[in-house]
Parts: C-alpha cells; structure tokens; sequence
C-alpha cells in the first residue's frame, strides 16, 4: 500500500503565526484566548475568542486575488505558503506537478451578510462588488487558494462542522494511498470576525468568564462553563511517501490511520459509541493496538456534554492503559473548521520535540474525566503513535493516527 | 464638476483601488488591452464610481467606451447633465 507523510506544515493561529512561536506557545502552555469588544456591541452573550489579526496582503497578493479573499482565506494563504516553503516546494515544482487541495472550511459569513447590506440600501446587486461571490462559498478556501498556486490537483472545500480539517487529512490520505494524487494541501480555515460566530453564540455554548480570559477554556475541568470560539488556518503538505523520499523531503510523521463515523442521533450533542467507532477504525486502519499510542490530542471544546462523552470513549477503548490525553484547546479556544488540521501540527510539534502540551486550566476532574490520564502541565515524552479526535456538530467524527518513521 | 477634477479622481481610484499601472494612465489608453480592466475590475469600478459620483453606470452606456478619454467624457455627461 502507498504511505502517506506529512512534510510541511504551516500554521497562523492565536497562539503564533509560525511553527517556532506555536511549539514555544505549546510548551509553555501560553493562551491566545482575550476579549473582543465588537462582539459586546453586536448583542454577543460572551466576548471572549482567539485573538489574532488578519494578515497584511497588499504587495503580497494582487488586488484580484486580495478581493476574493474572506478573512479566512488570508489566514489559510498564509499558512500554506509557509507550509510549501517549509516542505520545500517551489514556484517551478507547482507549475510542472499536479498538486491537489483538500481544506476544511465552513462558513463564510462577512461577505454574506455585508452583501445583502449593500443590496437593502441601495437595491442593486452590482453594487456588491465583483468580491462578494467568491468570498461568500463555503468553497472560498480552495477556489482562492488552487489559482493563487495554481493547483491542477483535486481542488475542493470539506465541510464537516468542526472536524472538518481533520477530514480533509483523512480524505487525502486515503486519495494519495488510492495513486490517484501523489501531493495534497490539506488543512483547515476559521473566521473570527463579529459575524461569524453570533449564532453560536445565541446558543449559550460560550464561556463567559469574562474577568479570566486566560482560564476561560478549560476541557475536561469541572468548573468549566462552555467554550471559546478561536480561529485562524493550519495547513499541511501530505505526500506519497516515495514520492517524498525522492525529492529528499523531512518528513514530519506518516499518517497511518484514519477512522470516520457518524453518529445518527443529534444535531448538536455527541456521543460515545461514534466517538469511539471513529477512533477504533483509525486504530485498525493504522494496524497499532490502543496499547501502543503515546499521546491522545483530544478534541475535548470545554463543553459538560461534549468533554463527557468523549472521556467516556477514550476510556472504553484507552482505559487500561493510563494513556496522556490532552485538549489543547484550553491554549486556543476551539478552532472550529481549523480544529482538526491546527491539532494534528501541535501533535507533530510535541512529536518532533519529545513533549505533551498541557491541558490548560484542567483543575478539577469530573466522574468522566477522572478516569483519564489528563496531562495539565507540560511533561517531556518521546512519542511514535498520536491519536487525534475532531467530533463535529451532526454527528461527524474524525480520528487521525500519526506515526514518526 | 470640472473634467480636470473628473480626470482626477478616476485617475486616483484606477491607480490606488484598481491598482492599474500609473505609467499606463493616458487619454489614449485603451482600458480593457492597455489597463488590463477585466469584467470584473468593471463591477468595482460601478461601485466605486456610484461613491465618488452618485451615479450608477449602465452596462449598455459603456459598450462604446474604450479609452479613458472616453470614459472621462462619459462621467463628465453623466455627471453634469
């Protein structure tokens, strides 16, 4: 069978815009979590979020290729020209290659909402401007991000709540193991502006420990009270791993496993029995027993319901074997359709450089997560095989095995 | 308005919000071959000529316009009729 390895990684998150300040912020546990008061403003019930801000483009892209990008595609275009510098692709190998992108992303709101503003007031859909379509598709990511790089691959948008960047990885891994693609960027997109999360937040599913920002996100704790919503892009280069080899590619890990499931219950609550199906067929199709994993990268947001039921699915599989789970969304918040593919760079990173990040703010465990062995302070441990859980909401679920070769 | 003051400021927003090439701007240029104004850089000029001048362009007014002298004179006529 073709293997899969991971051999670039870029990433532009709340708690750095580079792999160097990410593997700092992980080690020492920092968090990207603050206020934001435009969101007091619109009506939010919580202002609390990843803080970070889009990057500056002008002299960078042109202005048609800045038009058509919504706030998160500035952040995935970033990520991803730093994670094909990092895997050493070149202007020249994307013109003479086939290269593919499959990237997570599920909302665009900004330019939707902006858009039919424009057209209440002046009643003339011209006045939108020749941006607004192309910032509005939930397909904004690749579309924008396959002609800046002028990608002749596979060249389409995963949308699957907050485990879409998980599947993205998983998708393309099993697309280069099938021979149809020997290279896919691969990755996920969130946006953080006032717009984009104003439904979530009528839910009443954020943290509104306003006064601490930094312990606001605190999965698996029993203080906890919601989540953080956060942002950003990560982006991953993965490729066939001859093909790799052969160009004299680092090669960060293999991806050895992917399991998917869907619950079929509930649209916004999780559950055990899919949690758990997603992570034995990720066990399975990487051929490695619960025993052997080092590290589980869980996808715990800080929420009572959601942080429960996984716990209790990384201890029916895991239990026996006392394995170090983190949520390292306590440092980040959740970052939604970025979640899945920014959590498989912070495993790679605490792989790469032999430590388990924290699980921030994890004080006091609950019946659930008592019976993990949840690391909430920095420890040093070499690791082979990570695991990482992406749930999303209708029940999608995504688990990735990594493997250091 | 005055035609100097026209020219001003569609010479402006060509070269700071469209990003055309300020060596290309003359009276004989032609804007779709000289410019490079595509169709779409034509649905951002609509929107940013309805802010400056008040005025919405038809598409079916422009079919003849293709130098920038051209379009001077066709916002000058629209804006001073």
């Amino acid at each position: 069978m073709r293997r899969v390895v991971i051999t670039g990684i870029g990433i532009y998150s709340c708690i750095g815009k580079s792999i160097q300040e990410v593997s700092e912020a992980l080690y020492h546990g920092k968090s990207g979590i603050g206020i934001d008061p435009a969101r007091t403003l619109y009506g939010y019930r919580s202002p609390l979020t990843g803080i970070l801000e889009p990057p500056q483009l002008k002299n960078v892209l042109t202005r048609r290729q800045r038009i058509c990008l919504p706030e998160e595609g500035e952040y995935a275009y970033v990520a991803t020209d730093d994670a094909l510098k990092d895997a050493g692709i070149s202007d020249e190998y994307l013109d003479k290659n086939e290269v593919g992108i499959l990237y997570g992303n599920d909302s665009s709101s900004r330019a939707v909402i902006e858009s039919h503003e424009i057209c209440v007031e002046k009643k003339d859909t011209t006045l939108m401007g020749s941006g607004a379509i192309f910032q509005s598709m939930n397909s904004t990511v690749t579309m924008n991000l396959a002609t800046i790089f002028r990608l002749k691959g596979i060249n389409m948008t995963i949308s699957a709540a907050c485990s879409s960047g998980s599947h993205s990885i998983g998708l393309g891994t099993l697309l280069i193991r099938q021979g149809l693609q020997d290279m896919i960027i691969c990755g996920g997109a969130q946006e953080t502006n006032v717009l984009s999360m104003a439904s979530f937040d009528g839910l009443g599913a954020f943290s509104i420990r306003i006064a601490e920002p930094h312990k606001a996100s605190r999965p698996f704790d029993a203080g906890r009270d919601g989540l953080v919503p956060s942002g950003g892009a990560a982006t991953l280069i993965i490729e066939e791993y001859e093909h790799a080899v052969k160009r004299g590619a680092r090669i960060y890990a293999e991806v050895t496993g992917y399991g998917f499931s869907s619950n079929g219950v509930h649209i916004s609550q999780p559950c055990e029995k899919g949690s758990a199906l997603a992570m034995e067929r990720a066990l399975k199709d990487a051929g490695v027993n619960p025993a052997e994993v080092d590290y589980i990268n869980a996808h715990a947001t800080s929420t009572v319901i959601g942080d429960t039921y996984e716990a209790m699915a990384i201890d029916r599989i895991f239990g026996p074997y006392r394995t170090p789970v983190s949520s390292t969304k306590g440092m980040t918040g959740h970052e939604c359709w970025m979640a899945g593919s920014s959590e498989i760079i912070y495993t790679l990173l605490m792989m790469r450089d032999s430590f388990i990040a924290p699980n921030l703010n994890f004080e006091t465990p609950d019946e659930a997560s008592a019976k993990l062995n949840i690391i909430s302070s920095t420890i040093e441990k070499k690791m082979d095989i990570c695991l990482s859980n992406s749930f999303g909401f209708g029940g999608t679920n995504s688990a990735l095995i990594l493997k250091k070769i | 308005m005055e035609k100097s003051k026209i020219r001003e400021i569609v010479n402006n927003f060509l070269i700071e919000e469209i990003e055309v090439d300020p060596k290309g701007i003359s009276d004989e240029a032609l804007l779709k071959d000289d410019l490079g104004i595509d169709s779409l850089d034509f649905v951002d000029i609509v929107v940013i000529v309805e802010q400056h001048f008040g005025f919405k362009i038809k598409p079916e007014e422009m079919s003849g316009i293709r130098t920038l002298s051209q379009f001077y004179d066709y916002i000058e006529n629209k804006v001073n009729a």
